[in-house]
């Protein structure tokens, strides 16, 4: 390395040092606090040289940073995680190898309740639910490329769907004797249809629009949505909320909170494997292709024939079905839910997972629900801090990996020409 | 005694015996070392002794749950230095029945679903008995797993009526009177004290500040005051004036407001900002010393409900005092009510002997505990006997309980 | 009728509130597409600066005027100063990658900036002294419109004019313009579209702090977290309005503003949000681009 550089480098890394002393200096050095409408201000100098040092190391690793991103990516198939990743890639490749991974996980999935406790298992749950959320959101935003702002409505459609079958059918259950977690295998199906009903109610209006129109629509029909379920406390509890809502039915006995979170985690598992499986199906399907088509140019899509309004409404009822289902599920986890869950927080949330993971491509998409989920809950040791080093874990991911973590693979036809024989 | 302890001492004790032993004459050596080995012997186990009663006399584990990050953090982290110091000052005499005290805390935001998490991490870490949660929301997520595994759980905050009165959660106790009962002081308040013939009613369409609002209504009506009008309005909007000329129009007498105290002060800035100098009555979120921070002058003469004024009990002082001597700032929103809750559960626990789910709520029941609120016991649904609500105005930037 | 002035007032009043920050909104999405999520932020960390540098100033003894003059100047540097590195570090290196990468990095900066001002001041609610002039010729007047919605509705339509005039008539507004037709041929055409791309974040976090300072001095109060909802309404307002559209940010803003007011007063509170909503949905209905947007062109 040329000793030049290097002088250049510490002098840029030094100027970012300095400005990042002065801008931060008033919110980090300087603490207000107000009292009977006087502000006063206390100064906290040790504060300065820790940002004047944080920022030249960082300055100076994040350029290091960009660097190996840019190289990185002109020679996708050098380096050493390139040589990783085709050595694990024609690894997985085997077929003898692939079972035997997906045998070894499952026998992971299916011990992990026993071998960790309730708490762990909850968590995995929420992570189960968030997968079959980001696999339905893939299906709008990454198949059909339809950003969608309002995806927790149909989150809370299926969540009050069960709860309010439980506030208004349940009772006649219970009268009757008959155990009331047997709503939850009925309201299973049907949170999926009202779901399903709603998102083709959503994509009417929005048959038009395009881009962030289409975004901005979503997001509202979600906000509308939550403030209706606030504002109609008479019918459905407000702010409130639906509380003590059943646990799915076995065989007809009551159990305690460790083997019902089992319970519904082996449900979670069961549907989150029938989700990918249907949602691989869909993607190989003439829908799917379609589906893609629209997503990549709408106008030569009109013109190759394919419907465009149909396909759209498929779009949102399709995703909508899957958020119907997960938040039953849902529901007969917390056996509590409200207006406050399916905010528009929320939407942004499983928004993430779907592109972070990697939009339109399945793999990615569990796994960046997955991370999403988990690691809020296992950083809780750091507390405060908590939100914060999230916020700078997503900016990092997406700048590195803007395709998100496991990019989705676009179908590729190669022409290999014959050889004319003799 | 921790571990690090007990192994010091015994390598410390072993350290002065080889000592000894090395110094000694052989002559000495074979007649003291009968002696010695008896000795030895002797510290050795009483070492091991005073050490596995520590060890073998497990900590009670209490857990504590609410909102310690996020934007309610400030009504949850009193709560958590509250039973800190309580828990600092049992263990400095000794513990329960010889066991001391040991807290598990965790966070839940005042969020449900991370308040079921919060539980079931709580339930993991096998804890005798909880003090939680902060808001009533999170609490009833929590409940049906706490009652599932049968533990004792006192909340200093959550004033949810069902939570006690709908009889579904035996385990529960609270050191706050619920929300019926301020409404109902509330509306008598306005009806006898204030005389008003015509309220609006607004709240922030939360279960809380709703629910508070609801039934200052209903009370209020049967009290022969007229409603005219009852509205939620949206929190954290930068612009109530819309609202605030409806009320105008609307020629009321005087405003209730359920909910917290940073709507309740734009409300108050705005009413008074368009020359409407109408009394303004809100719930116990409001009565809290950052609604008069905040809202400066325009907090003068309003009037808000609130636990009763127990500042002048000798042990809420010395609570008090212990607070800014531990954490060096005035305690925050309900302090005195989970000092009083941690008190009231370790002392059940202490009566009863044991950590069984029966003996405490039995305890509960039976016991009177003398706390910075008073001389407090608990009836048969979980709700406190001996402490109540008052009303307050806010008069020279402070607020003042009204007898 | 003098109810219904009221409420139109109150209307007019939020809807410059709302205008303040959808300017800054629409600017940013105008030339480079993106959903700035961090723009409440900037306009939270406006008033957080302004509050801090005030409080200083003030407790120095400076007078009044002055106070308010250096917090304001000092507040729109260092918001200006907040947005040009955000979208350096942030948004520049997701130029040519997909729109939703962008967004997800705007979200990611939304979290960081809200919990750095939380963990480095405080979660609470803070008084927000105004030291903005009280108009005694007003007081009569004051259950129509206060001193202070006087001087925010005055800046607004002051701001809207000079953007027209720095947009319309000085070269960096037709850099501006020309970027935003299509950043590929601007390039070609040897605009430095870096430099454009940077003033504009400039510009539109200088005015999200001006909005940040009024806002806060109306309100009173100042918290970590008044940039997330201030951002989503702002953003409605934008698209109402016509995304990518100045003028129509204002008019989209004041829209907003009216249907809120109008519909509190005389059907309910409780529906505020969904009054405006279903306008948005009505208005982009009609005009799918928003009421003065532009109709994008789909070409093949």
């Amino acid at each position: 390395m040329k000793p030049r550089s290097i002088i250049a480098d510490i002098g840029k890394s030094l100027a970012i040092a300095v400005w990042f002393m002065v801008l931060l200096f008033p919110l980090m050095v300087m603490k207000v606090n107000v009292t009977r409408g006087v502000a006063q201000v206390q100064f906290r100098w040790n504060f300065l040289p820790l940002v004047g040092i944080a920022a030249f190391v960082l300055s100076y690793a994040w350029r290091i940073a960009l660097e190996w991103n840019e190289r990185r990516g002109s020679n996708r198939s050098g380096g050493i995680f390139g040589r990783a990743k085709a050595v694990g890639g024609a690894y997985l490749a085997k077929p003898a190898v692939r079972t035997g991974s997906l045998v070894i996980l499952l026998a992971f999935a299916i011990a992990f309740p026993f071998l960790f406790g309730m708490y762990h298992t909850n968590v995995m749950i929420t992570a189960f639910i968030y997968v079959i959320l980001g696999l339905g959101l893939n299906i709008v935003v990454g198949l059909g490329g339809l950003l969608n702002l309002g995806y927790a409505a149909f989150f809370g459609v299926g969540a009050y769907t069960y709860g309010l079958m439980w506030k208004y059918v349940g009772p006649s259950f219970v009268a009757a004797g008959m155990d009331p977690g047997w709503l939850f295998w009925i309201s299973l199906p049907l949170a999926g249809i009202i779901a399903t009903l709603f998102g083709i109610l959503l994509s009417l209006p929005v048959l038009r629009l395009r881009g962030d129109y289409l975004a901005i629509i979503t997001l509202a029909f979600g906000e509308i949505f939550r403030m209706v379920m606030q504002n109609s406390s008479d019918f459905t509890g407000g702010a409130t909320g639906i509380s003590l809502i059943p646990r799915p039915w076995f065989f007809g006995q009551r159990l305690p909170p460790t083997k019902a979170a089992t319970y519904i985690y082996f449900i979670a598992i069961v549907l989150v494997v029938i989700t990918i499986f249907v949602v691989r199906r869909i993607e190989d399907s003439r829908v799917g292709r379609a589906l893609e088509a629209m997503r990549e140019d709408e106008v030569a899509c009109e013109a190759m024939g394919i419907n465009l309004v149909k396909n759209k409404l498929i779009t949102f009822a399709l995703g909508a079905f899957w958020a119907g289902i997960a938040g039953v599920v849902m529901a007969a986890q917390t056996t509590y839910i409200n207006p406050d869950s399916f905010t528009l927080w929320e939407s942004i949330i499983i928004l993430m997972a779907v592109v972070i993971g990697g939009t339109g491509s399945i793999p990615g998409v569990i796994g960046g629900a997955i991370l999403l989920k988990l690691l809020p809950e296992y950083f809780r040791a750091l507390a405060q801090y908590r939100m914060l080093i999230y916020g700078i874990a997503m900016i990092l991911v997406i700048l590195f990996k803007p395709d998100g973590l496991i990019p989705r693979k676009r179908k590729q036809y190669t022409f290999a020409e014959k050889e004319l024989s003799k | 005694m921790k571990f690090r302890d007990i192994y010091s001492s015994q390598k410390l004790a072993s350290f002065i015996i080889y000592a000894h032993v090395l110094y000694m004459r052989k002559e000495e050596y074979e007649m003291k070392r009968h002696n010695m080995v008896l000795a030895v012997f002797a510290m050795v186990s009483l070492l091991l002794l005073s050490g596995a009663q520590s060890v073998f006399a497990a900590p009670i584990k209490i857990g504590v749950a609410g909102a310690f990050t996020g934007d309610l953090a400030s009504y949850g982290l009193p709560t958590a230095n509250a039973a800190k110091l309580v828990v600092k000052d049992i263990n400095a005499k000794g513990g329960i029945n010889g066991q001391l005290v040991e807290l598990v805390i965790e966070d839940d935001q005042c969020k449900p679903e991370l308040a079921t998490n919060a539980a079931a991490k709580l339930v993991s870490a096998k804890v005798a008995a909880v003090i939680g949660h902060i808001c009533s929301g999170a609490t009833k997520a929590a409940l049906g797993i706490y009652k599932d595994s049968k533990l004792v759980t006192v909340s200093p905050s959550a004033t949810n009526p069902p939570l006690t009165q709908s009889g579904e959660y035996p385990n529960f106790f609270r050191t706050i009177a619920p929300d019926d009962a301020q409404a109902k002081l509330a509306a008598n308040f306005l009806t006898k004290t204030l005389k008003l013939k015509k309220i609006a009613v607004l709240h922030d369409k939360g279960d809380y500040g709703k629910g508070f609002a609801e039934l200052v209504k209903q009370y209020a009506e049967e009290n022969g005051v007229q409603v005219a009008l009852f509205e939620g309005i949206n929190p954290g909007a930068p612009d109530y004036s819309a609202v605030v000329n409806k009320i105008g129009n609307a020629k009321v007498d005087g405003v209730v407001w359920g909910g917290y105290h940073p709507e309740a002060s734009k409300l108050v800035q705005q009413m008074k900002d368009k020359g409407m100098n109408i009394p303004f009555l809100s719930d116990d979120g409001v009565k809290d010393n950052t609604f008069i921070e905040v809202a400066g002058k325009y907090a003068e003469g309003v009037y808000a409900t609130g636990p009763t004024d127990t500042s002048n009990n000798p042990l809420a002082i010395k609570a008090i005092e212990d607070h800014k001597k531990e954490f060096g700032s005035e305690p925050g929103a309900f302090f005195l009510n989970a000092y009083a809750a941690t008190q009231a559960l370790l002392n059940a626990i202490a009566k009863a002997g044991s950590t069984d789910y029966n003996k405490i709520v039995a305890a509960l029941q039976s016991q009177y505990v003398d706390t910075p609120l008073g001389h407090i016991s608990f009836d048969k649904r979980g709700d406190i006997i001996g402490f109540g609500f008052s009303v307050f105005q806010v008069k020279n930037g402070k607020y003042v309980e009204l007898k | 009728m003098e109810y219904f002035l009221k409420l139109f007032l109150s209307g007019t009043a939020k809807g410059s509130i709302y205008a303040l920050i959808a300017l800054g909104y629409t600017m940013v999405y105008g030339i480079v597409q993106l959903i700035n999520f961090a723009h409440g932020e900037i306009y939270m960390i406006g008033g957080f600066t302004a509050l801090i540098l005030g409080g200083f100033f003030f407790s120095k003894g400076m007078p009044v005027g002055l106070v308010l003059l250096f917090s304001v100047l000092l507040s729109i540097m260092y918001a200006a100063a907040f947005g040009f590195t955000v979208e350096k570090i942030a948004y520049r290196p997701l130029r040519g990658k997909p729109r939703l990468s962008a967004l997800i990095s705007a979200i990611g900066v939304s979290m960081v900036l809200q919990n750095f001002v939380l963990l480095s001041q405080t979660e609470k609610f803070l008084s927000f002294p105004s030291y903005l002039p009280e108009f005694s010729w007003l007081q009569p007047y004051k259950a129509y419109i206060n001193s202070t919605q006087l001087i925010i509705l005055a800046v607004t339509a002051v701001i809207m004019v000079l953007l027209t005039l720095l947009i319309k008539f000085t070269r960096i507004g037709k850099a501006m313009r020309a970027t935003a037709q299509d950043m590929h041929m601007a390039q070609l055409v040897g605009v430095d579209v870096n430099r454009v791309i940077s003033v504009t974040f400039i510009i539109g976090s200088a005015l999200a702090a001006i909005g940040g300072v009024l806002i806060c001095s109306y309100m009173g109060q100042i918290n970590y977290y008044i940039g997330f909802i201030a951002g989503i309404k702002a953003f409605v307002a934008a698209v109402l309005g016509g995304i990518g559209s100045i003028p129509g940010a204002v008019l989209g803003s004041f829209v907003l503003g009216w249907t809120e007011s109008l519909g509190t007063g005389y059907i309910s509170s409780d529906y505020e949000d969904a009054f405006a909503f279903v306008i948005l949905i009505v208005i982009l209905l009609i005009k799918p681009d928003g009421i003065l947007g532009r109709t994008q062109r789909q070409k093949v």
